[in-house]
């Protein structure tokens, strides 16, 4: 009886209980088919790879013992949650994964589908997927190793929301990967208005200053959602090189990497009860189509 | 290493240095190869007896249908695709040309003759020679206690003569080429034997001491070949998914014996950013990574070439100013130690 009564309440709010944000979705539709044009706009993303990608492993080879050589992340279930063209699912693939790629755009995963068919052993690894995080969480209770999430986390409705859902889909002492920007004066001179407006590395609109993310509330979000906080790195992109690098300050960019508690996640009556009282307020709370 | 046209020449001795090198005969160097291979055999496949006929490229931009990679196509009608397309086939680069990569090239007026020589007597072996006559450098190539390796670079119609002599005639010529004075003028063997007493007075140990090129008795029979010399440079190593190394990316004057060299040089380079690339998890074929290894090896081939070309000029001419000018460099580096480190 109570499952009933959950998902007539999904169905009821469903348009606003979700941490898709529909505007963010317009404003991605009109560039879809950019992606894997290594110059055009997306070209600092590209380029974030070379960061990026070398954390991820990093880390993971790091918590591991197992080691495959030439396929560093052999055997490793990963999300990529807001993955677009499929930019960091293809590297993940390369050295190993077994990817999932979900984006709420069809024009994305349309996009990465095609570029990733032509290479027969990525079309093999990696699958995406249209979907939001939350449409995924029933058929996926901790399934993935691995969720990475880069500079997705500035674009949802519902932040701490986004997290339950990520700890869900999360093995116990499985890792999150976070890539997003915080929101700082500087960050708001640098990665909007210089950014998008003066030399245009980023598609003007894009970001929303509103919506940055600090990495102590980040931080703090994750604590509190049965995630412990291991690292946390600036990052700072030189637009002259058109190259990332890791630096001190938070100030602008940032990664983090966090880990999900290890005790198992049990669906018990009381667990069900609160998620129905905390359902209703968000609910209210959500944005509208 | 001496000057025909005076008593000038230069030491390299391997007291001062760790091994200052090897030469190693073209066959073993393929045998050692095939057997690396072999062992390999499970991640890379050879298909010997076979050749490209066609090549198509991918668009640049990934808006289409079509595949982004390169697709190859045999004699034997098999079709390859390939991330990357490595361009090794010599200077005359068919997958250069069809990247339609300028190359930027000059025909020396000189042929090479190259044969596998018995010496008069078995000596220790271990020196390498080569002196500059007028019409090129004529080098000895140790290969063993007993034998040779010939590189004579000389004029176009002299290269065909010295293959067409009989084997006593050219005996005759390699042993006269190294030993005759006639390009000798009094005016340069003094203005040198001045220099040469003025460099040991500041710096005794700085003259060498003469000693002797082994003499020739017989030529491999079947060893004898000449082949044209030419410089080249292309002018991209690299393209989306095309990088070109060896020859078909530069061609050098055998004069420093540095050809395969270079090309040694090249393929430990873009392995190491190939692998980096690859536990990146980037495309191989990606044009980053790609314009990394061109950048690093342009500037190191570029600089050795171009001297190479200036030695070769400098050593193709009788004028006295310039001999003299030589002699003397050619004494000085010699003397300087740590020029000679250098080089």
């Amino acid at each position: 009886q109570l499952s009933l009564f959950r998902l007539t309440m999904k169905r009821l709010f469903s348009t606003s209980h979700s941490s898709v944000d529909s505007k963010e979705m317009k404003k991605f539709q009109l560039v879809a088919h950019k992606w894997w044009d290594e110059e055009g706009e997306y070209s600092a993303l590209h380029s974030m790879n070379d960061i990026r990608v070398p954390f991820i492993r990093d880390t993971l080879l790091n918590m591991s013992s197992n080691y495959h050589l030439g396929s560093p992340l052999s055997g490793v279930k990963v999300l990529d949650v807001g993955c677009g063209g499929g930019l960091l699912s293809e590297p993940l693939g390369r050295l190993g994964a077994s990817v999932t790629g979900i984006d709420p755009l069809e024009d994305n995963i349309r996009t990465a589908d095609q570029h990733k068919s032509f290479d027969p052993v990525l079309a093999k690894r990696i699958q995406y997927k249209s979907s939001s995080l939350e449409e995924i969480v029933e058929e996926c209770m901790e399934t993935f190793d691995v969720i990475v999430a880069s500079e997705v986390v500035e674009h949802v409705a519902d932040l701490e929301m986004f997290i339950k859902c990520c700890s869900q889909v999360l093995k116990p002492e499985g890792s999150l990967f976070i890539t997003t920007i915080n929101k700082t004066q500087l960050s708001y001179v640098l990665g909007i208005v210089v950014a998008e407006k003066v030399i245009g590395i980023v598609p003007e609109g894009t970001h929303e200053w509103e919506k940055f993310v600090p990495p102590e509330e980040l931080e703090q979000l994750l604590e509190s959602n049965g995630f412990s906080v291991k690292t946390v790195n600036g990052m700072l992109y030189n637009p002259f090189s058109g190259s990332w690098s890791w630096v001190e300050s938070t100030s602008i960019n940032y990664a983090m990497h966090a880990v999900k508690s290890g005790a198992r996640e049990h669906s018990s009556p009381t667990d069900t009860l609160s998620e129905v009282e905390s359902e209703q307020p968000s609910a209210t709370a959500g944005t509208t189509v | 290493v001496w000057d025909a046209c005076s008593e000038a020449l230069i030491v390299f001795e391997k007291d001062d240095l760790d091994d200052m090198g090897y030469i190693v005969e073209n066959d073993v160097i393929m045998s050692a190869i095939t057997k690396q291979l072999d062992a390999v055999a499970d991640r890379v496949e050879v298909f010997y007896g076979s050749r490209a006929v066609g090549y198509t490229w991918p668009l640049p931009s990934h808006s289409c249908d079509t595949s982004p990679w390169v697709q190859i196509e045999l004699a034997d009608g098999r079709r390859l695709q390939t991330k990357l397309l490595i361009g090794a086939d010599g200077h005359k680069s068919v997958v250069r040309k069809e990247a339609e990569i300028k190359n930027i090239e000059h025909r020396y007026d000189q042929s090479a003759v190259v044969a596998t020589l018995h010496l008069s007597e078995a000596t220790d072996n271990n020196v390498a020679w080569q002196r500059f006559l007028p019409t090129g450098p004529i080098a000895l190539l140790p290969l063993s206690d007993t034998a040779s390796s010939l590189v004579w670079s000389t004029s176009h119609e002299h290269a065909s003569e010295l293959l067409a002599m009989d084997e006593e005639g050219f005996v005759d010529s390699i042993n006269s080429a190294f030993w005759s004075n006639v390009n000798h003028s009094d005016f340069i063997d003094t203005a040198g034997a001045l220099f040469r007493s003025a460099i040991s007075l500041l710096k005794p140990s700085g003259t060498a001491v003469r000693q002797l090129p082994p003499s020739v008795a017989k030529v491999d029979p079947e060893s004898r070949a000449m082949f044209p010399l030419g410089m080249g440079h292309a002018t991209e190593y690299v393209q989306h998914r095309v990088a070109l190394i060896g020859d078909a990316a530069h061609r050098v004057h055998p004069l420093a014996g540095q050809g395969v060299n270079l090309g040694f040089g090249d393929i430990a380079c873009l392995a190491h950013h190939l692998s980096a690339a690859a536990f990146n998890g980037s495309d191989l074929g990606s044009l980053k990574h790609l314009l990394k290894f061109e950048t690093e090896r342009q500037r190191h081939n570029v600089s050795l070439i171009a001297a190479t070309d200036v030695l070769k000029r400098l050593y193709s001419t009788r004028l006295a100013p310039l001999v003299l000018l030589r002699t003397w460099g050619l004494q000085a580096t010699n003397a300087l130690p740590p020029l000679k480190v250098r080089i």
